[in-house]
């Protein structure tokens, strides 16, 4: 639908991959990443790439329709288009911001130790947000409580209190790219390991953990 | 026995249902910080005993005060954090600015941790693009009608609709306007959204 509009030299650049996507694409690819988002236990990469095409999206939508003729029937549905548009970005903006403020000692540390190439799961104004977010806390926890006590017991570890994502919940996800060989561990000692083959199309419901990999590489889609 | 304040904070809590935030025990935070104070100094005093009296006898009620005074530091740092949980979500839910009758049960100290949690949360919505940003905060529902029945409750003039036309909001009118034009003016109360 978004096609329709007059949208001649608008190209969206996705990072240092130099792709152009069609409008239609952009969407699809953020509502994939909202799904992904809202259905994994912990926080996934950031995708700020798509955050900032979509938002520029927005503004050039919201320009088309100003221009338009009023009381054009189109110009309804554009709008309907774009609400939509905005509650998608909205949800998956609220649902990272959400864990990252659940798990945020555990989100931190592993900034922190970030290893050679590994991308970091937090864009840098959500590390920003969870940096003051755990300053904020500490020093509250801290003046209120903490330096009334005891002089041994004044510090506690946030890492240890807090609790952690639950990795071993399970998802419900479709297989985009056949897996061959996927490594299934067992949940108890009476069961032993084995192996599954993820055919194309297939639907599964399967521990997170187990294939937290193919989330982020696209293989699968949490649905 | 021990903790047996500490225990309370933490009912107390229990007790109040998901949203809803009871008024700042600050006496029984202080008693928890009380005892713990005493445990801790009757410790202090027997570990002393065992170094130079070799009261041996004594190192299982310093390891049950000890036990008892990370309980207590548990069960204060629970009760705190919880609250705050229950701040933020005030936030998301009434908006930057709290009623009267919920701010009474806050806490100094829980007013500054919403006022920097809100300022946080201000600076990273800017952030994300456009010129004022995108307010997450809007948008909670998927949307589901272009139109909507709409009600208004303070008198505020009139208002134009996209066609040209202008509509005259008056107190109790009811109109049938477009879901976007009216979303500023269902947030400053001015219209009200009537669910058939």
């Amino acid at each position: 639908m978004t096609e329709e509009l007059d949208l001649t030299g608008q190209d969206s650049d996705v990072g240092s991959e130099e792709v152009v996507l069609t409008p239609a694409e952009l969407i699809e690819r953020l509502e994939r990443a909202w799904m992904n988002e809202k259905f994994a236990p912990e926080l996934l990469e950031s995708k700020s790439e798509i955050v900032e095409c979509v938002m520029e999206q927005l503004d050039h939508m919201e320009e088309n329709l100003r221009r338009a003729k009023k009381g054009d029937l189109k110009v309804s549905i554009h709008r309907m288009e774009m609400e939509r548009i905005r509650y998608v970005l909205s949800s998956y903006l609220r649902c990272r911001l959400m864990k990252i403020e659940k798990f945020f000692p555990h989100i931190l540390e592993k900034e922190k130790t970030l290893h050679e190439g590994e991308l970091s799961s937090l864009s840098p104004e959500e590390l920003v947000f969870a940096k003051q977010y755990m300053a904020n806390t500490e020093t509250y926890l801290k003046n209120v409580a903490l330096k009334h006590m005891p002089p041994n017991l004044q510090t506690v570890d946030l890492l240890r209190s807090v609790p952690k994502p639950d990795l071993d919940s399970y998802v419900f996800l479709r297989v985009k790219e056949r897996q061959e060989n996927i490594l299934v561990e067992p949940e108890t000692d009476e069961q032993r390991d084995y192996v599954i083959d993820l055919e194309e199309g297939s639907q599964h419901l399967i521990r997170y953990k187990t294939i937290a990999p193919l989330v982020a590489s696209g293989a699968v889609q949490l649905i | 026995m021990f903790c047996e304040k500490a225990m309370e904070l933490v009912r107390e809590l229990h007790r109040a249902p998901e949203g809803q935030l009871p008024a700042f025990n600050e006496d029984g935070l202080r008693q928890v910080l009380e005892e713990m104070k005493a445990l801790y100094e009757q410790n202090q005093s027997d570990v002393n005993e065992v170094k130079s009296g070799g009261r041996s006898d004594l190192i299982p009620t310093i390891k049950f005060r000890h036990c008892s005074l990370l309980r207590n530091r548990r069960c204060a740092v629970a009760y705190l954090y919880d609250r705050l949980l229950r701040i933020r979500a005030l936030r998301w839910e009434y908006g930057s600015i709290l009623p009267n009758a919920l701010r009474f049960h806050m806490s100094a100290e829980e007013m500054e941790w919403f006022n920097h949690y809100k300022k946080s949360l201000a600076t990273y919505m800017r952030s994300l693009g456009g010129d004022e940003g995108l307010d997450i905060t809007q948008d909670m529902k998927p949307p589901k009608s272009l139109y909507i029945e709409v009600r208004c409750i303070k008198d505020y003039g009139e208002f134009e609709v996209d066609d040209g036309t202008s509509v005259l909001l008056k107190k109790n009118s009811q109109h049938f306007l477009p879901r976007w034009k009216c979303e500023q003016l269902v947030r400053q109360g001015v219209l009200e959204h009537v669910l058939s």
